[in-house]
Formats: structure tokens, C-alpha cells, sequence
């Protein structure tokens, strides 16, 4: 049984290994503006161009892009807090006649949304009317994915720039990346998912007799569409509260084994197109290599200990089994900790399975990939974030060989360095930070009742929560009452600060290489494609993210395997 | 200069202690963040130690242990102080030693007047002159305008060979503190007391006025970013304690937040730095400022002279090939006679060669002679004008081919044996008299050995060496051809240099020189690492980033290996020392915890005896390696030219995987010598 589960897992890889290589290089000719065949996109994208009066040819440095896409980002967020406040105002598509949301949850969700995060502190079903879920959840769910990916092709110009500040235009990327990436894809999987049973309907809750002759209501709605573009662009928020646990989210296995390929696929195809985009394939072999290294051990750990089960059973005189708690039958402990671990690495922040009840070492990788944050990462700022990484690995390396370091050719100075020091220390800083605030709180009070669980398990979840929301993830490790004032405002500016930052930050680098005269590689350069500076690379990532929460990991999760 | 070039020596330590004191004033500290917050954290404890005195609580811990750590912080502190203020001396008694050469000497001070008076070296001005005659001492750097001598130069260059310096020649310098041996000269003072080029440098070596270079700063910036990450981490770790229901001792989180934070790379970044001038410096180089020899690791062309640098001195005259039936005795008698005034190697080795062969010119009278033709640029010839009317021009062979009228069939003759010879690598002169080519002088030039694996080496670690040559460019082909290099500038003019440089530039490499001349100044000042020979006009000194004092063109390939050699050894130590985390969390984190989730002692893999031992350990362990590795940072890593990828797997195997296992061992063995005690 184990092995097919192991077979099922093995192919969810190698199937979105295998189709990201090429939607890799489409997703360069879209980058480049090459004729493809979304050509057919072209008129609608025309009109929309006319009718908001941007002028898509116009090339922009990086600062003029990154006003362009916090101009309109804000007006996305305004547009949603507006929405959710007024909700029950608005009775089109709100069948069951949902109300309005208090300021803080809808501030919260509104950023959620946008940043791509997806941090969700409602319910689906009962929290949003169908008018809501399409117009706001759907829609931002677009074009956060969007905003992502056209960070990505703003770097990657970048980088490849020679003494050249054009990063190209935001709108026009950014538009593109939607019609012709992010559209299609999602019509394809929303056609399979549909056929493989998720609802596509606009009906409120339907009266259903239950084989016991009892009725039911259970609500319905226009689910596989919202859950396609959830899944591809790696925004993780569920139509219905339990997420992709519920069956007509995520019918069946194979349904399950399609959305799993979409988590982690345009990810993927972001890092091989990186390699196409520089013109230096194996680059980008080399980097997805030392990515997949770290994914495949994370989902080989997490299954192992799931598999292994609870030890408790034993020493109880129970029967040893795999630890089912929190995990749907039909699809079974290793397809749990396969998506568990392609969510977190993606920030993507769907779930198949409830992290919170998966054995402590299974739930502490998830924190891992979440602390790493760009282990293919989420759509276009995962690679964002792994290009900091190299940044560092490149600047170490450099001086190891005895040149002054330079990345693609461009030297690495002590104003890139700067700025690449200071995103480094964002990540630790929001999540230790809010969690040490949080377990303050929780000391000094512990009638807040937030936590349903006391001790590790509990600084477990209020860590996840912060690290979720910093790594724009969106999952929760629930367990945790987090639709208060202090959570909803306190996760909502992490997400702000940690979606935008991160952004800003590496383009600003790029901005500053991109102007830089290139330095031409000889044989005395370091050597990027080589196993040498893949394990620098891999010790960089491992130092900076694991080190930093090394001591928090070992009050959470690893306390808790040892005092099992 | 020997002592100084010993690692250490106990002069240098003595000063180096005390100065290791003076270096705590936060102002000094606050230059290197790293220790500047060790240095905060030794504060705190100070503090907390003295509570201890009065109070007992768990977070506040016992006077003793905290007494303890509070010492260990404040030697950490002090070993990295010492490292710096090692390199420094270091420096300093080098620069001592160079100083010492300009004591006080007096000078015979021309007046305007045209009378000499004896003045005081410190009272020479700018633009005096003063004379040198055989056996003074001179006074000031300054420049020959009068006449020419052979000059001691050992004081400064330690070279016993003496050197020749003339006016109105690439080499008219002279150097305060050197000696006249023959002749006498007049020498125009270039510049103020104390304010010498040479005075400057030796300033900026000191250490006084350092400057942290580009690479350097970079690095501080990530340093300080981690030291941040690392605060961030033990500053939460309180309250995530505090949820858990366990008491953290100040003296365990300051201890772990030390232990974290990259003190080994902070501690040894500056020395490493200026250990890197010392070295250039010991090698007789004086870099005009860090960032110079920084950028020579990263040089990716090599301007390199012909001369002196690939072959052997000069070239030689190896055969006198007579034409048109001319018999060899006078065609080599004819030769000598040609070269009877030129003073030049060439025209030298020209007249031994007549000599070798029994033919000499010690009879040439006077009164045979009308006028020697000195060698001009427009014409490219030189030689003499008899009394009886014979023109005799030796030159380029194209420029006497070009005087003379030569018959087609003679012509071909001579363009083959011009040919023949340069296709063997020989430079072809030829000979003329009265407008008629009567033939062809081989000269020849040495390979230095050895130069071919050196520049294979140089190809391997990306370096485009080039080879700059007044010779014609079938001469220049094959020398270059023999020698490994990769490319070559053949009758290369100064501003040839200047435009091969600009060439190479545009494409983004990074060009090294070395010159001498007053004309080379432009390309000296346009090359990333210009290297000027001390020997040198003053403008070509004022227009290079660094002067060599021995004069030794090969130096050029030194100063890249010395430049790699710098960062080689800051990058191998920063992975050293960020390598080392990953011990010192075995040892601290489950000591922190060990009483409040006993479970967490399975982390403890060392096996260290107790929570307490464990911190001091690891503490103990940070300290002792800084001086341990005082001698790597001085000394700079062995650097062995090879591939880029060689390199660095090589270096990741010493520093990175000896970083991650040396502190297992390092702090268990602490660990077992504490628990005696504890």
C-alpha cells in the first residue's frame, strides 16, 4: 500500500518536473514578448491597455516599475477591504444572504489576499457570498499571482541588462502573465477538476438525504475555478473552510494528484525559465537541482515520520499505525506530507491534510520550507527570494576563489550587498518578533484563550501562524483562535511588509546590477553551474533560515518529538 | 627587514598588547559592528555580574560562573583588538625600517647665485636643487636634471646591485637615503619635507590611515546583518523561554548570542586587510591604498614588458650576416664602428660581438670621425659620418631599406635573410652604407626559463597575460609564441598601451601595467593596477597605484597573487566562521534548555558534561580561535593558482566542512580540561 502511495508522490514530482520544463520556455517567449500562441489573447489585452490609458510599450527603470505595482496593488486592496465591509449590502450572487465583516478581519483578509498569501481567518462557506468569492478571493487570487510573476520578469531583465537601467513595463508583464500564464492553465485544471467532481455551480445550500435518510444542507458554488487558480498561483485559499480536505474541493485522488502538480508547477517553470531567460539552461538545471534536493529530503522526512505514527500507541499497547489523524482516507499519509511540503515550500498554503495533527519532525519541516521560503517558492517570489540567496552564496564564494564577487557578471558591491542583508533579516525578524510578542501575551494572560492546545504544540501554532503569514504561505496550523483584533492586525502587516519588501528590495539590487558594466567570465570566475557553488549555495540556505530558527524549532516541533 | 617578515616577534607583541587595551574604546569598536556588540555584551555582563553580588534569581545566575564569562568576553574582545594591532605593528616596522633610511643628512644646496651652501636635509624645499657627488648620501627625493651616477639603492630595496640614474632619461629618480657611488649629479627636490611620495605611502601603510576597501565594507555589511539576525534570535528566545516555563540565565544568552555572531571573521577582518599591505609591502611593493591590491586579485590582463619581465635583460647581437659579398671581418668591423655611440644594449652587445670575433674598433680615431648620428624616432637609424665621406646607418630594417636603394635582386636577398631571422624569433637591424644594404645584424633575445609553466598557470586562473614589445611583429609572434603568452603588442608605442588597455576595458576586464616612462604615465594611469617602477619618472609614480622599489618588471605577477591571496583568505575565514555555528548550537542550545525539556538533551551529541560547561565551552572555544587563527589571517592562505572550480571545492573542503567539524572536537576537548576544574 505504502509503496503505491511513494509511486503516486514520485510521479506528482517528476509529472511537474516534466511539465514545467517546457511552460518554462513559453513562459519566457511571453517574458520577451515573442509570438506565442496566446497571440489570440492580444485584442483583449489591447482593449484593456485603451481603456485604462497605459501605454504597454513604454519602458520603465526599476523604481517606476515597482510604483507601478504598488499603485495598483493598493487599489486592489482598497477595492477588497471595500467589498468585504459592505458585503451584505450587496445581494447579487449572495443566495444565502451573508453579512458584512468586522474592519479588522476584512483588513486582514483584503491583505491576505492581495500579498498572495491567503491567510485565512474566516470561513469560506459561511463567511463569503459567491459575488465575494469570484469579485475579491478569485479575482486577487489572479492577479496577486500576477503581480508575482511579473516581479520575476522584471529581475530576470535585469540581470541580463548590460549597462541598461529598462527593466520593461509592469502593466504590460503584468497583464500578460495573467491572460496568457496564469488563464489558461487555470481553464485547463478547473476542466479537469470539474469533470473529476468539484462543484461549478451558483445554487445556494442544497437539501441532500444522506444514506443514513437524514437530510443535510451542503453548500455548493462556483468551487473548481477558485480552486484552479488557488493551486497555480500559489495563493492556497480554499472555497470552503477545511480547504482542500473537502471533498468537493479535492474529490478525488487523482484530482488530488492534478492540484498537487499545480502547486508546485509554475514555481518550478519560473526556475527553468530563468535558466532559458539568461540563455544558460544548465543554471537553471543546477539551481532547481539544489531546490529539489531539499523538497525531495523534506517529503521523504515528513512521510517517514507519518508513516512511522505516533510512538505513543505503542507505549499504550495499542497497535502501531500511520498517523491518520487530520488525513483524509482516500488519499493517505505520504500524499499528505507530499502536498504539506509542496504548500510550504510554494507558499502556497492549501492543505490536503490538517498540518496542526501531523507528528511534531513532519509539522517542524513545514516551518522549515516556510522559513526558507524559495524552495521553488511561490509564483515569482520564491525565485525572488532564492535570488537573494545566491546573492549571499555568490558574494562568499567570490572572495573564496580570490576575485571580488560578481553574479552574472555584474559585480556584487557593497550597496547590493546592503540591500541583500537587510531583506535577509525581514524574515527572522517578523516571525520571531511576533511570535516572542504572542508568547508573551500568552504568558502574561493565559485566560486569552487563543490557544487550544497548551505547550509546544501551542508555541507551534502561534509560530506558524507568524511564519505563514511572513512567508506569505497562508496555511494555518489551526488549533489557534486567530480571528481576533491582535491576530488579524498584527498577521495583516507581517503579510504587507513581507510580500512587499522582498520585492522591492532584490529589484532594487537588480536596478543597481542592471546599470553595471558587465565583467566578462573567464576561467578565473567562479563557476556557477558546478556542485561546489551548488553547496555553497545549499549551506547558505540552510544557514541563514535554519540557524535563525534553529532555537525557536527546538521549543517547538523538535521539544515536542523528544518529550513524545 | 628580515625580523619584521616573521609572523610574530616579541617586540611586535609587547606593543601590540597594550594596544590591544587601547583599541576597547568603543569609539575605535565602533568601526567593526561584529565586536562592537561583543563588546556591548561584555557591558551587560559586567553589569549583571555585579548584581549577582547582591541578588540571586534564576535569570541573574551566580557571581562566579558570570564572572567567568564576563572574563572570556573581555579576552575575546582583546584577542581580536590584538590581531589588528599585530598587523599594524607589523606594518609600522616595516615602514620603520624604510624610514629609517631618511635620517637627517646634510645636502649641497645650489643657490641662485651659483654658489653651494651646506644646508639640512629638513630645510630643503620643493624645486631646490642640490648636488650629489660620489659618496654623499642623498637628501631628498627629487629628480637628476644635471648629469648622471651610479646609485646604491640597497637601503631601500636591498638590492646590492647598483643602479645607474641620468637626466632626461625614463630613469632620473632618485631617492632620498641612497648613495652615490660614481659621478655627480644635480637633483631638483620634488617635494616637501615629510610629504614625499614615498613619506605618504609609508603613512598609509602604517595603518593609521586606512581606508576599508570596497570588498571589505561589502563584507562588514553582511556581517552586521547576521550579527542582527542572531540578536533577533537570542532577544526572542526570552519570552519563547518564558512561554516554556524555563528561567535563561543573562550570562547563556549573552554567551549564545557571542558565540553566534561571526566573531572570528570580525575579529581577524581588519588584520586580514592590512596584513595584506604588509605583504605587498614585504615584497617591496608600496600600494598607494588597500582597494589597489584588492583589485589586483581581480586583474584579468596582463600588460607585461618584453624586457626583463618574459626574456632575460635585453637582446643580444648573435650574428652578423654580411650581404652582396661585403667579407665578414669589416662587414663586422662596419657593425661596430655603426654602434660606436650607441650607448643602448643593443648597440653594446653589437661591438662585443665584433670584439668576440677578433674585430676591434680601439683604433677609430677622431679624426676619422666626422659625426655620430644619434638614433631619432623619425628616421629610426642610427650611426656615423666618416671623414672620408662614407655614411655608415645601422637601424630597422625596413628604415634602411627605405634610405638605401636597393637593386630588386639584392632586394629579395636581403628580405629573406630579414625574414629568416625574424621568423626565428631574432630581431633583423640591417646595415647600410652610403644608401647601399650591405647586411643584417641577428639579435636575439633569452626566454627567462620557467616563464612558460608560469603563465600556463596564469591561463588557468583566467588570466590573459599580454606581452608588450617594441619588436617587429613577426620578432614579437615568435618570442610570444615561446614564451606561453596570449597575446602580444609588437612595436608597441606608449599609446598603444593606452589604446590596448581602453580596448580591454570596454569589454569589462580589469588591466594591469608596469612602466617607468613619463609616457607610460597616461596608460599607468589608465590601467586598473598601474605599477610604477620606483627607478621611474615622478610622473609616472604620481600616475600608478603603486610603486615597486626593486624595479623588477616580473613583479607584476606577484601583486595578482598577492590580491587573490587578500580575499582567498577573507572569504575562507568568513565560512570558517559562520562553519562554526552549527557546533556551538549543539553545545548551547540543549545546555539552555537541558533542566526546563529534559528531552532535548538527546541534542547534546558532544556528550558535554554539564549545561554549564557546555556554554563556558563553547565560549571558550570563540575566544581561542581568534589568536589561533592570527597567523593564517597575517600570513594569508597558501595560494596555489588553479581553476576556478578547483579552488573552491578545495577551499570549501578546508573551511567550510573544517569549519562545521574542528569546534565538534574543539569544544568537547575545552569541555573535558573545564570539568577538572568545575
Amino acid at each position: 500500500m505504502i509503496q503505491y502511495e511513494i509511486i503516486g508522490a514520485a510521479l506528482v514530482f517528476l509529472l511537474s518536473a516534466a511539465l514545467a520544463w517546457p511552460l518554462g520556455k513559453f513562459i519566457v517567449k511571453v517574458f520577451l514578448g515573442e509570438k506565442n500562441w496566446m497571440g489570440f489573447m492580444s485584442p483583449i489585452e489591447k482593449l484593456i491597455f485603451k481603456i485604462s490609458g497605459v501605454n504597454p510599450d513604454k519602458e520603465m527603470d526599476w523604481k517606476q516599475n515597482m510604483k507601478a505595482l504598488l499603485g495598483l496593488n493598493l487599489l486592489f486592496f482598497l477595492a477588497a477591504f471595500v467589498i468585504l465591509s459592505i458585503q451584505g449590502l450587496i445581494k447579487f450572487w449572495n443566495p444565502v444572504g451573508i453579512g458584512n465583516w468586522e474592519p479588522t478581519l476584512a483588513f486582514n483578509t483584503a491583505i491576505s489576499f492581495m500579498t498572495n498569501t491567503n491567510l485565512q481567518h474566516y470561513s469560506g462557506e459561511t463567511g463569503a457570498s459567491y459575488f465575494t468569492q469570484l469579485a475579491v478571493f478569485a479575482w486577487l487570487q489572479f492577479v496577486s499571482a500576477g503581480t508575482g510573476i511579473t516581479a520575476c520578469a522584471l529581475l530576470f531583465r535585469g540581470l541580463t541588462n548590460r549597462s541598461s537601467a529598462a527593466l520593461g513595463n509592469f502593466y504590460n508583464l503584468w497583464l500578460k502573465s495573467c491572460t496568457r500564464i496564469l488563464l489558461p492553465l487555470a481553464v485547463i485544471l478547473s476542466l479537469i477538476l470539474t469533470v473529476s467532481g468539484t462543484t461549478t455551480n451558483f445554487k445556494g445550500l442544497q437539501e441532500v438525504s444522506t444514506l443514513e435518510g437524514e437530510t443535510q444542507m451542503v453548500a455548493g458554488g462556483p468551487t473548481a475555478p477558485m480552486v484552479a487558480i488557488k493551486q497555480l498561483g500559489t495563493n492556497g485559499g480554499g472555497y470552503f473552510g477545511p480547504n482542500s480536505t473537502h471533498p468537493f474541493e479535492n474529490p478525488t485522488y487523482l484530482a488530488n494528484m492534478a492540484e498537487n502538480i499545480a502547486i508546485i508547477l509554475v514555481p518550478m517553470a519560473l526556475v527553468f525559465a530563468f535558466g532559458f531567460y539568461i540563455k544558460r539552461k544548465r543554471l537553471g538545471l543546477y539551481l532547481f537541482g539544489v531546490m529539489s534536493l531539499l523538497f525531495v529530503s523534506f517529503v521523504a522526512i515528513s512521510a517517514w515520520q507519518e508513516v512511522e505514527g505516533n510512538p505513543n500507541f505503542a507505549k499504550m499497547g495499542l497497535e502501531q499505525t500511520v498517523n491518520m489523524e487530520g488525513k483524509e482516507v482516500r488519499l493517505g499519509p505520504v500524499a499528505s506530507s507530499m502536498w504539506g511540503v509542496s504548500t510550504t515550500s510554494t507558499s502556497n498554503g492549501s492543505v490536503n491534510s490538517m498540518h496542526d495533527s501531523h507528528t511534531p519532525l513532519s509539522g517542524g519541516i513545514f516551518l522549515l520550507d516556510m522559513f526558507i521560503n524559495a524552495i521553488y517558492g511561490g509564483v515569482g517570489v520564491g525565485f525572488i527570494n532564492f535570488f537573494v540567496f545566491m546573492v549571499i552564496a555568490v558574494f562568499i564564494a567570490g572572495q573564496m576563489i580570490g576575485r571580488t564577487p560578481d553574479f552574472l557578471g555584474k559585480k556584487l558591491e557593497a550597496r547590493e550587498i546592503k540591500i541583500a542583508a537587510i531583506v535577509v533579516i525581514l524574515h527572522p525578524l517578523f516571525i520571531l518578533a511576533g511570535t516572542a510578542i504572542s508568547s508573551y501575551l500568552v504568558t502574561a494572560d493565559p485566560e486569552l484563550g487563543w490557544l487550544n492546545n497548551p505547550g509546544f504544540h501551542g508555541f507551534s501554532e502561534m509560530m506558524y501562524e507568524f511564519t505563514s503569514s511572513s512567508a506569505n504561505n497562508g496555511s494555518g496550523f489551526e488549533g489557534l483562535g486567530d480571528n481576533t483584533p491582535f491576530w488579524n492586525i498584527a498577521t495583516g502587516l507581517v503579510m504587507l511588509f513581507a510580500r512587499f519588501l522582498p520585492i522591492i528590495g532584490p529589484l532594487a539590487i537588480v536596478g543597481s546590477l542592471a546599470v553595471k558594466k558587465h565583467v566578462p567570465q573567464t576561467a578565473g570566475s567562479l563557476q556557477l553551474e558546478t556542485p561546489a557553488f551548488a553547496s555553497v549555495l545549499l549551506a547558505v540556505i540552510i544557514i541563514i533560515s535554519a540557524l535563525a530558527f534553529f532555537p525557536a524549532l527546538t521549543l517547538g516541533p523538535i521539544a515536542e518529538y523528544f518529550t513524545f | 627587514m628580515d625580523s619584521t617578515n616573521k609572523i610574530l616577534n616579541k617586540n611586535i607583541l609587547k606593543g601590540a598588547w597594550s594596544d590591544a587595551f587601547v583599541k576597547l574604546h568603543p569609539a575605535q569598536m565602533m568601526k567593526n559592528p561584529v565586536m562592537f556588540t561583543v563588546e556591548i555584551g561584555t557591558l551587560v555582563m559586567i553589569a549583571v555580574t555585579c548584581i549577582s553580588l547582591f541578588v540571586q534569581n534564576g535569570s541573574v545566575g551566580s557571581f562566579g560562573y558570570n564572572f567567568v564569562i564576563t572574563l572570556i568576553l573581555v579576552i575575546t574582545l582583546l584577542f581580536a583588538n590584538l590581531a589588528e594591532a599585530i598587523a599594524e605593528a607589523r606594518g609600522k616596522a616595516q615602514a620603520n625600517a624604510l624610514k629609517k633610511t631618511r635620517t637627517n643628512t646634510m645636502a649641497k644646496r645650489l643657490l641662485v647665485d651659483g654658489t653651494v651652501k651646506m644646508v639640512n636635509a629638513t630645510e630643503l624645499r620643493k624645486n631646490d636643487i642640490f648636488i650629489v657627488e660620489a659618496g654623499d648620501v642623498i637628501a631628498a627625493d627629487g629628480e637628476i636634471t644635471e648629469g648622471f651616477a651610479s646609485i646604491d639603492e640597497s637601503a631601500i630595496t636591498g638590492e646590492s646591485a647598483p643602479v645607474i640614474r641620468e637626466a632626461e632619461t625614463d630613469h632620473n629618480s632618485v631617492i632620498g637615503g641612497t648613495k652615490v657611488l660614481s659621478d655627480t649629479i644635480k637633483v631638483k627636490v620634488t617635494s616637501e619635507p615629510g610629504e614625499s611620495f614615498l613619506d605618504k605611502m609609508i603613512a598609509l601603510v602604517e595603518g593609521a590611515n586606512r581606508q576599508k576597501t570596497p570588498n571589505e565594507i561589502a563584507l562588514t555589511i553582511l556581517l552586521a546583518s547576521f550579527t542582527v539576525v542572531f540578536l533577533i534570535v537570542t532577544v526572542t528566545l526570552q519570552p519563547f523561554a518564558a512561554y516554556a516555563n524555563t528561567m535563561l540565565s543573562i550570562a547563556a544568552l549573552v554567551s549564545l548570542f557571542v558565540c553566534l555572531i561571526p566573531t572570528t571573521i570580525g575579529g581577524l577582518l581588519s588584520a586580514i586587510g592590512i596584513a595584506g599591505m604588509d605583504r605587498a609591502l614585504s615584497a617591496n611593493i608600496i600600494a598607494k591604498s588597500g582597494k589597489a591590491v584588492e583589485t589586483a586579485g581581480d586583474i584579468d590582463v596582463l600588460l607585461l614588458d618584453k624586457t626583463g619581465t618574459i626574456t632575460i635583460g635585453n637582446r643580444k647581437a648573435t650574428n652578423f650576416y654580411a650581404l652582396d659579398g661585403t667579407d665578414e671581418t669589416s662587414f663586422a668591423r662596419l657593425c661596430a664602428m655603426s654602434s660606436a655611440s650607441d650607448n643602448t644594449p643593443e648597440g653594446k652587445s653589437i661591438v662585443e660581438l665584433a670584439e668576440s670575433l677578433k674585430v676591434s674598433i680601439d683604433d677609430l680615431q677622431d679624426t676619422e670621425v666626422n659625426d655620430f648620428v644619434k638614433f631619432s624616432a623619425e628616421t629610426r637609424m642610427s650611426g656615423v659620418d666618416l671623414k672620408d665621406g662614407r655614411q655608415i646607418r645601422k637601424g630597422a630594417w625596413d628604415a634602411i631599406e627605405k634610405w638605401c636603394n636597393i637593386e630588386p635582386e639584392a632586394l629579395q636577398a636581403f628580405r629573406d635573410k630579414v625574414r629568416e631571422i625574424a621568423e626565428k624569433g631574432g630581431t633583423p637591424l640591417a646595415l647600410g652604407v652610403d644608401k647601399k644594404a650591405i647586411g643584417v645584424i641577428q639579435l636575439e633575445d633569452i626566454i627567462k626559463p620557467g616563464i612558460q609553466e608560469r603563465f600556463a598557470r596564469f591561463r588557468k586562473m583566467g588570466l590573459k597575460t599580454v606581452m608588450v614589445t617594441g619588436d617587429n611583429p613577426l620578432t614579437a609572434e615568435y618570442i610570444a609564441r615561446q614564451a606561453g603568452v596570449d597575446d602580444f603588442i609588437a612595436e608597441a608605442r606608449p599609446e598603444d598601451k593606452l589604446q590596448y588597455i581602453k580596448k580591454e576595458q570596454e569589454a569589462g576586464k580589469l588591466v594591469a601595467m608596469m612602466g617607468d616612462g613619463t609616457n607610460d604615465a597616461p596608460a599607468l594611469a589608465q590601467a586598473d593596477v598601474g605599477i610604477a617602477m620606483n627607478s621611474g619618472t615622478q610622473a609616472a609614480k604620481e600616475a600608478a597605484n603603486m610603486v615597486d622599489l626593486d624595479n623588477d618588471p616580473t613583479k607584476l605577477l606577484e601583486v595578482v597573487e598577492i590580491g587573490k591571496q587578500l580575499l582567498i583568505t577573507r572569504g575562507n575565514v568568513t565560512t570558517f566562521s559562520i562553519a562554526n555555528d552549527v557546533a556551538k548550537y549543539f553545545a548551547i542550545v540543549p545546555a539552555l534548555f537541558a533542566i526546563g525539556i529534559p528531552g532535548l538533551n538527546t541534542l547534546n551529541i558532544m556528550g558535554l558534561a554539564s549545561p554549564q560547561s557546555a556554554i563556558l565551552s563553547a565560549v571558550i572555544f570563540n575566544a581561542v580561535i581568534i589568536p589561533a587563527l592570527i597567523p593564517l589571517a597575517l600570513r594569508g592562505v597558501k595560494y596555489r593558482p588553479m581553476g576556478a572550480s578547483t579552488l573552491l571545492t578545495r577551499n570549501l573542503l578546508i573551511y567550510g566542512l573544517g569549519g562545521i567539524t574542528l569546534p565538534f572536537i574543539g569544544i568537547k576537548l575545552i569541555d573535558m580540561i573545564v570539568n577538572i576544574f568545575m
